[in-house]
Parts: structure tokens; sequence; C-alpha cells
């Protein structure tokens, strides 16, 4: 008697080996196509969509790679979705997490080949990843009384984030840029406050922070193109034709007479509303929706500025800096906030027109402007100073600091090794892989860089014997001091890299059988 | 044979295109439905106990999940055979009435129709199978309530309830930090819990999860948090002392429910109604200011011109909350929910010791936080974790502890657990199986020895030796008639369970044990499967 399906047709399921092995073949997988990244010298890598146009995305971002790939792998998924955590959480270190979580597994299949059960290695890698933690936190520095000292190890963290981007020519360049704009955010960590305009054209040398505020518009026809010490309202409100909103109302004319007084009634209305706006005294107006001809043309008449269509993001913005509250009625022009600034002008920037509000009151939010040959070298180049940002917004708010350059992996792996020469049973097993699995993040940084890994690790871990701030210092290819070569990350990054790591690795490890249920029947849309 | 003739000769149809059926009968059909139910409870056996191993579930979308869950994995298993169907409604049935144990009625069910499957083969009829499995149940039922035990706990006193809660999370992947989050589990129950009606609403918890952080970080918040912001950027993001409006109504212009037309055709009516317009909003606001709320909830949108005014009035407002947290924070302030803003008054304001608002990581993620509430009966469990399915699993996990805790709370006897309950249980109905006369007495013994394949699993799972680790303990307890011995599967040294703390609710066994049962009866029962042929 033939032993009865349970599953629906196509719906398949796969047994301890043979689950646990296309765990940690996907694993593996995806860790091996993100490796190349790694480190100052890490490789780029295209990606080319498969929607229309096929647009080409080249990047060294690790979270950026894993979540265009299509996979079918239950535990690759896993993989994707902590970098894709560690992108939202701290901004940097989505490469790092996912390849120490793959070599975590590697280091576990090869102790899973050898007998040793799962749940086994699994809590040898929790007292393993608790005892790294703990080395970490033992050798942090924090400068949070020493401004000085602060900005300097700012710098240094942009520095580090910087040299394995594209931007790492003008690395310099680019984190005095970062570092200045994450220290007007004065704490917070709402990068909103921080606009990113790419220009194509120039160098990337030519990028720049402005202190004020950028937007990309033009100004109205017949408006001044120059205002000194304006004030300005923001606004969210309909410019084009008020409607009526209450429900269901209509307008029924019955002659052509009629028609044109309630269009008179309509601009009359309008009229109304663009003196209340002016009687706000002001001179310049800053909305997020329309603004038609009519009223553009009364408010130049004002001699006011008139910009339209500012997106949402824009309008919050502008109302950060300039201190205005964003407005929608115009009934009590005393009660209205006001935006100030000193002169808004209208700059040029390679070809564009753009409106320049310089002397704001509140310096938060600021802009940067990126150029560069590209439209792929410009979205690159933000995608890394967006990854610098965030490491640094996080770091003034954690204000721990741990040096770089497989420093922090060489410590930990020390401490882990002791632990492990320590513990009694299988147990010690797991730790030691532990170790090993820490020690693969150095050896990667150098393989990628050419050199030869395994003399440089070895080096590496006899200097980090007697505890020094030895790191892999890629530039010479030898073994050097990071302290004294400036390269520092964030504790925060690291932490979250090591517990998300050891997090992921014990789920993969704990499976021990996949369902999968029928794939949903689509329609081929290609 | 399914032919049947009538007066003339003529034969019958009976079923339908029956050629096209597939058809199992007798003996043979019990043995397939056997076959079936042992399949599905093979699959959840590895699942079982501290050391159990978890289940990656992919669903029709590419979806992953990762659980331990009994109930989850069936749920998410495309199972297309029926009496699978029956295991999986076992499993639901189980997690509704008691929410943990899921797992086990499986595996229980399981060894119950593979003892079964045994006494069949001897000629035994189903029906007296399934006569000696019910009352063999009534006898372990019986016998659990025996050796259950008694404690005391209240408000002061949690520790008793909080070991139960981490024995039901030992076999979670949340295992590394167990005791913060049975800690919170029974807090969180404790602060809603009716113990003069020993009662547990458990809608009042919510459980919520965010990725990013550690799963240390999870907390217990004594409040509300809405996934929401404020609805104007500019809005004070920290409110002491709020009084909240709690408005089921939009910050628009009315919307009657009759269908109406307001016709415009003169300049004089455009213009009346222009103004009217103005000062509906501005009589909105001035009601909700009037009553003296400093905080306005809405679960609709609000006109642009509305939020402008709010803020202007200097009023924090927010939009889009949903109809469930609406009525949570109601709950939680003691406001009333106003569905006009005729009728806001101000006793009908709720009250918060702080509303704040908290962002998170890099992305522009807000939450509310709605705390210090004048009634503390509504509480969060805000999940922090690594990844998605971590999150996942750990609500799942949760909420398995927050049952358990209310059950303890309706009826706060236990057993022991680690498979302890079990062999005691088998122990007993071993010896009463000889005082049965008839045919019966086969199958209580059978299902003495199903019992055994709780603590047979738990001991293999956890990488002892099944049979000999099982009679070493069952020994013990007879030898010295005490019903706490079990499977030592965190291998702490000692296999008496009062020592270990390893407890089980009493509902939450007998439960397994009589469901099982049940289903067990009525798969027994089958002796005939028609099933369409396939299309």
């Amino acid at each position: 008697m033939a032993i009865e399906k349970i599953f629906k047709d196509d719906a398949s399921e796969e047994k301890g080996e043979r689950a646990r092995m296309a765990s940690f073949v996907g694993a593996i997988a995806i860790t091996d196509l993100v490796k190349t990244t790694l480190g100052p010298k890490g490789m780029d890598k295209i990606l080319q969509s498969t929607g229309r146009g096929h647009g080409i995305t080249v990047t060294n971002d690790g979270a950026t790679i894993l979540k265009s790939l299509h996979i079918d792998n239950p535990a690759a998924k896993v993989l994707i979705d902590i970098s894709k955590v560690q992108d939202d959480e701290v901004g940097d270190g989505t490469t790092s997490v996912v390849v120490l979580a793959g070599e975590l597994l590697r280091e576990a299949e090869k102790l899973v080949a050898a007998k040793i059960h799962p749940m086994t290695i699994i809590s040898g890698y929790r007292m393993a990843a608790e005892c790294a933690r703990n080395a970490l936190l033992q050798r942090v520095v924090d400068n949070k009384e020493n401004a000085e000292k602060f900005k300097s190890d700012l710098m240094k963290i942009a520095m580090t984030t910087l040299s394995s981007k594209i931007l790492s020519q003008d690395k310099q360049h680019f984190a005095q840029l970062t570092v200045d704009a994450v220290m007007r955010l004065k704490g917070s960590t709402n990068l909103e406050a921080i606009q990113i305009i790419k220009k194509p054209g120039g160098s990337l040398k030519d990028s720049f922070l402005d202190e004020g505020f950028i937007l990309d518009k033009k100004i109205g026809l017949g408006q001044p193109k120059r205002i000194e010490n304006a004030k300005i309202l923001v606004a969210n409100t309909a410019m084009d034709t008020d409607k009526v909103k209450i429900y269901g109302a209509r307008v029924r004319v019955d002659s052509m007479s009629k028609v044109a007084e309630i269009e008179g009634a309509e601009k009359e209305k309008m009229r109304e509303k663009v003196q209340k706006i002016i009687a706000h005294g002001i001179n310049c107006f800053v909305n997020r929706q329309l603004i038609y001809n009519f009223p553009e043309e009364l408010f130049a008449d004002a001699g006011i500025l008139a910009i339209e269509h500012a997106d949402f993001d824009g309008i919050e913005r502008l109302a950060l800096v300039t201190g205005g509250e964003i407005a929608s009625t115009f009934d009590n022009p005393e009660s209205v906030k006001l935006g100030h600034c000193k002169l808004i002008e209208e700059i040029m920037i390679g070809e564009d027109k753009l409106i320049h509000f310089s002397g704001v009151e509140m310096g938060q939010a600021c802009t940067i402007v990126l150029r560069g040959a590209s439209h792929h070298v410009l979205d690159e180049a933000e995608r890394s100073l967006h990854d610098a940002l965030c490491v640094l917004s996080q770091t003034v708010n954690d204000t721990r600091v741990l040096l770089g350059g497989g420093w922090p992996e060489m410590v930990m792996a020390k401490e882990v090794d002791e632990l492990a020469r320590k513990t009694p049973g299988k147990k010690s097993h797991a730790i030691e892989a532990f170790s090993r699995a820490l020690v693969a993040i150095p050896t990667i940084i150098s393989d990628n860089a050419g050199l030869d890994s395994a003399d440089l690790v070895a080096q590496l871990r006899a200097a980090h014997h007697e505890g020094c701030n030895a790191g892999i210092d890629v530039i010479t290819g030898s073994v050097g001091d990071m302290a004294e070569l400036g390269i520092s990350e964030s504790f925060k990054v690291k932490q979250a890299v090591l517990l998300s790591a050891t997090e992921a690795a014990e789920m993969i490890l704990r499976v021990d059988e996949i369902i999968t249920c029928a794939p949903r029947q689509r329609e081929d849309r290609m | 044979m399914a032919l049947a003739f009538d007066e003339y000769g003529r034969p019958f149809i009976i079923l339908k295109e029956q050629d096209q059926k597939t058809r199992l009968r007798g003996i043979e059909a019990q043995k397939a439905n056997i076959a079936a139910g042992k399949a599905v409870a093979r699959i959840l056996r590895t699942s079982l106990g501290p050391k159990g191993m978890d289940k990656i579930l992919q669903s029709p979308d590419g979806d992953v999940t990762i659980t331990n869950d009994g109930a989850t994995i069936l749920e998410q298993m495309d199972v297309d055979n029926q009496i699978a169907k029956l295991l999986v409604e076992l499993s639901r049935s189980q997690d509704y009435e008691i929410g943990d144990g899921t797992t086990g009625v499986v595996v229980m069910a399981g060894a119950l129709l593979e003892q079964a499957e045994r006494l069949l083969e001897c000629g035994i009829h189903p029906i007296r199978i399934a006569e000696g499995y019910e009352m063999a149940s009534k006898i372990a039922v019986e016998h659990l309530v025996h050796i259950s035990q008694k404690f005391d706990f209240g408000a002061a006193n949690i520790e008793p309830l909080v070991q139960t809660c981490m024995t039901t999370l030992s076999s979670k992947i949340v295992n590394r930090c167990k005791r913060h989050l049975a800690e919170i589990s029974v807090k969180a129950v404790i602060a809603v819990a009716d113990l003069e009606r020993k009662d547990v609403n458990l809608d009042m918890i919510k459980v919520e999860g965010k990725v990013g952080g550690k799963l240390e970080d999870t907390e217990l918040i004594y409040g509300i948090t809405v996934d929401k912001d404020m609805s104007h950027p500019q809005m004070p993001k920290q409110i002491e002392d709020a009084k909240i409006a709690i408005l089921t109504c939009p910050f628009e212009p009315p919307k009657p429910k009759t269908k109406h037309k307001v016709e415009i055709d003169t300049v004089e009516k455009f213009q009346t109604l222009r103004l009217q317009e103005q000062k509906y909003f501005d009589d909105m606001v001035q009601k909700c200011k009037d009553v003296g709320a400093t905080l306005v909830i809405c679960q609709w949108g609000f006109d642009d011109e509305a939020n402008h005014l709010l803020m202007n009035r200097n009023l924090p407002a927010v939009r889009w909350v949903g109809g469930v947290e609406l009525e949570l924070i109601a709950i939680a302030t003691g406001g009333r929910i106003v569905p006009r803003f005729q009728e806001l008054t101000p006793e009908k304001l709720g009250r918060a010791g702080m509303v704040r608002e908290k962002s998170f990581g890099t992305t522009k993620d807000k939450m509310l936080y709605i705390e210090h509430c004048a009634n503390s009966r509504a509480v969060t469990i805000f999940i922090r974790g690594g990844n998605k399915m971590m999150i996942e699993e750990t609500k799942r996990s949760i909420h398995d502890a927050l049952c358990v805790a209310r059950n303890l709370i309706r009826n706060n006897a236990i057993v022991y657990g680690g498979g302890s309950a079990e062999i005691s249980c088998s122990i007993a109905v071993e010896a009463a199986a000889d005082k049965y006369p008839g045919v019966e007495q086969y199958a209580i013994r059978a299902f003495a020895d199903a019992l055994d394949s709780v603590p047979m699993a738990l001991a293999e799972n956890s990488g002892l030796q099944p049979i000999e680790t099982l009679s070493a303990v069952k020994s013990q307890q007879i030898k010295d008639n005490n019903p706490h011995y079990g499977i030592d599967c965190n291998d702490v040294g000692t296999n008496d369970m009062r020592q270990q703390d390893v407890f089980e609710t009493l509902i939450g066994k007998q439960q397994q044990i009589l469901l099982a049962t049940q289903v067990v009866k009525m798969i027994l029962k089958i002796d005939d499967v028609i099933s369409p042929s396939e299309y």
C-alpha cells in the first residue's frame, strides 16, 4: 500500500541532512557573491534590472546588491533580510554582516559533518558571541567629553567608511563634508534634513556642502531674482482653482452671463486669498502645490517671489531651515510664524538654475550637491554618502568607537579562542569555529586587496597576542598600527554586525526541514 | 460492491461515475488514514522540546517563515490529504483553546494512530480500540489531576508564573533571553488580568514588532504604541498630561449619507458656501479646543486647511489611526470614542501621562508612544530583533507564553514538564488496564505505550538514547513513587523536574490528551474513503 501523499502537487519537502545542506549551500553562495566587495580594495558589481530599459546600477553596497537579487533559497533570503535590516538600522556594515553570517555557517557545516549536533553548535556560538561582545566593550574608546577628539573620531570613521566606496579618491573631502553635515543635525538622526542634490557634470571633487538650502526649482517669470532679508511663507494650499469642499456641491447655470459671474467670483476668491497671503508681509511664498498663472501674476505684481510645486520633503526641510511653519489657512497673519533668511538668489550649477536660500535662521538642515561624470557615478556616490551619514549620525548618539582594519575581529577572535580553551565539552569546537569565522573577515579584506592573506593574518594574530592596535594596512600591504593610520569604526555598527549575524546563523542552523508550498501560478509577464 | 439492483434487476447507480473515483475500503482505508496521520506527526516530532529543530516554510509567494510552533507549521503547510487536514485542525483547536502544546498534541495523536495500527493487525475491531482509548484517556486525565499541584501567586509574587512561561519559551528560538521575555509576558498578563474573575482578555495586550536592535531590547510598555506620526511635521513631539480626544469623524466637510446636491447658480450662493466651509473647519477645531483636549487622535484624514488650523491653535493631532488601535487607546486612556464633533465633552476625553514620538534607525520610521495612561489595563509588548523572521517567530512565542500565563491565572494547577506527566500517566494507565475485562484492555495498554512516545521524542531530540533514558526514568518513578522525574533535556544533571523548575499547565496537558484521543477516534471510525479522480 502506497504511503499517502500529504502535500499538494508541486509542494516539496526537504528533510534532515538534505534540508540542512540546501540552506548551507544557499547561504554560502550568497556570501561568496558579496565577499569580493568587502574592504577598501573590494570590487564593484554591475546589476542589470529585468524591468523595462534594463537599467544598470554599479555598486559596492552590500544591501543594494542583495536587494536586487532574485533568490529562491529560503536560507539566502534570511541573509538578505539581515542585510536590509542592517541598512535600515545603522546604514553601514551591510556586507560584513552577510559575510560573517556566511562564514559562521561555513564553519558550522564542517562541525555538522563531524557529527556535532546543531543545538550544541548554537549554544557554543551564543557563548562566543557574548564573549566577543564583551571583548569589544572592554576595548572601546569613548570621546564623548572631548568635543575636539570626538570630531576627529567622526572624521576617521567617515574616512574608513568611504574608503571602500567609489568616493575613496576624495575621501578627505567627503569625510569633511559628511562630518560637517552631521554635526549640524545636533544629535538628531533625522537624515531627511540633509538634502542630496545630484547634478551630472564636473568631477566628484566639485561636490560641496551648502550651509543654506538649495531648492531645485526655477523662479517664476517677472519675479525678483534676488531678495535680501527675505520673509518666507511656507504653505501647503491649493493655488489652482480653490475647490468647494462641501460634498455634492456643483455649479449649475442657465446662461453665459452666469458663467462669467461665477468665474468672476472664483477669481475674486483667489485674489482675496492672494491678498491675504500678501498681507503676511512676506516677500517669498513657497507652495507645495501648483500655483496657476493667475495668482502667480498677482504675486509678481506685488513683488513677491512665488515658488510652486516644491515637493513634500522640500517643504518640510525648508520649514525646518527657515524656522517658518507650514501654513494652509491665511486668516490670522499675526499668529503664523514666518521663515527668515538673509538672501534668496538664483544660482547656476552646471546648466541648471536652482534657488539658493542662504543665511537661514536654524542651521539644522543643509544641502550636499554632488557632481560627477555620469548618473551611475552619482547614484553610487549618493549611496556611499548615505552610508557615511548614517554611520556618523548613529555614532553621534552612541559615541563609542573602535579601531578598524580587521582590528576588532582579531580582538574578538583572541578572546573567543581563550574561551574555547576554558570550555569543556563539544561546545568548545563551536566556539573555536566562531573565532575562525571572525578571522575570515581580515582574511577576505587582504585577499580582496591582492595580498598574501595567510601571511598577513598570521602576523596579525602574533601581534595581537600582545594586545596592540595592529590591523591590516591595505595600502602598504602590511600589518600596521590602526590608531596611527586613523582607521576607526563605530561600535554600534560592529555590535549590530556581530549580533545579527549570529542570530541569523542560529536561525538557519536550527532548521531541519524545508517545506515549500506550490508556487502560485502567475501569468508570464515577460 | 457498490451496485444494488431494483426489483426489475436493473442496477442502481449509487456513486456517480464510479470508475473515475478512487475508493479505499475497510482495513485498507484505515491503514491509509493512519499512514497519513503518522506522516504529519513525523514532521512535527523533531520540533518537540527545548532541543527541537525549526522548519523553514516557503509560502506560495516565496515568503519565508521559520518556526518551531506546531500550529504555524501545520497551518502553512500545503496539505492536501483529508486526514492530514484533520490533524491540522487538531493543532489549531489546541492553539485556540490553550495556545501552547500544539506540537505535543499532534505527536500524541500520531503515536495513538501508530499503536492502533498494530492492534488492527491483531484483528481488533476499530470501534473497540476507540472505546479503549476513550477509557484510557479518562484514566489519564484523572491521574493528571491527581499528580497536579496548585501554587499561589499574586501580583507581587510572579515567580511561579515566570517559571512556567520560561518552560514554554525554552523550546523556541528566543530561549537566549527567555527569562527576560517570560517576565515581560507575565507582567503584561498580570497588568490586564482580572484577578477577581480569574479572567484575562488577551486582546488588551498588543504585540508589536519592529526590525532592528537586538532581542534584549524587547520591552513592555504600559500603554499603547501606534505606528503613526503627528499629522503636521511641526507639531510638538512630546506632550505631557495629554487630554486626548478620540474621534471617528474626519476633519473634513460633512458628507451626508443621503444623496444630495448643492446647486450653485448665483454668485451669492457661491460666496455663502465658501464662508460656510471656512466656518465649518474653524468650528471643528474650536470644539476640540473648547473641551480642553491637548491631543486629537482621529480615525480619518484631515484636510490641509484643518491640519494647519490644528497646528495653528497648538493642538497636536494624529490621523489615520486604525479602528482596533483606536479602541485600545480608548480603553487605555479611559476616554470615549466620539463619532461627532457635537458630542465632544470634557468627560469623554482620555488621559495619558505622556505621549511622545520616537524614531528608529536611519529610515524615517516613527512611532507614537502613549504612556502612563489613566487606565493601565492595556499594555504593549514591543519586540525588536535582527530580522523579520525573527520578529515573527518571537511574536508567536510571546503569544504562547501569554496564553500559558493566562491559563495559569484561570486555573493555577500545574503538572511537571519534561515528559514527567506523560510517563506518570503511562504508568497509571498501564496499571489500570489489567482491571478491564475484554478486548479494550489491549487498547488501554496501547494508549499507555502511546503516552510514552512524547518523552521518547524529547529524549531523541535532545540527543539521548531514547529507550534507555525512558526506561530508566520510568523505573525511577515507580521506585520512588515520585511523578516528578522527567527527561533531562538540557543536560542539567538532575531529572527531577521540580528542581529544574519545568512546569506546564494542567489544563494544557488535559486538553492535549483529550483532543488527541478524540481525533484518533474519529479517524479510526472511517472505513471508506471516496475521492474524486484527479481532474
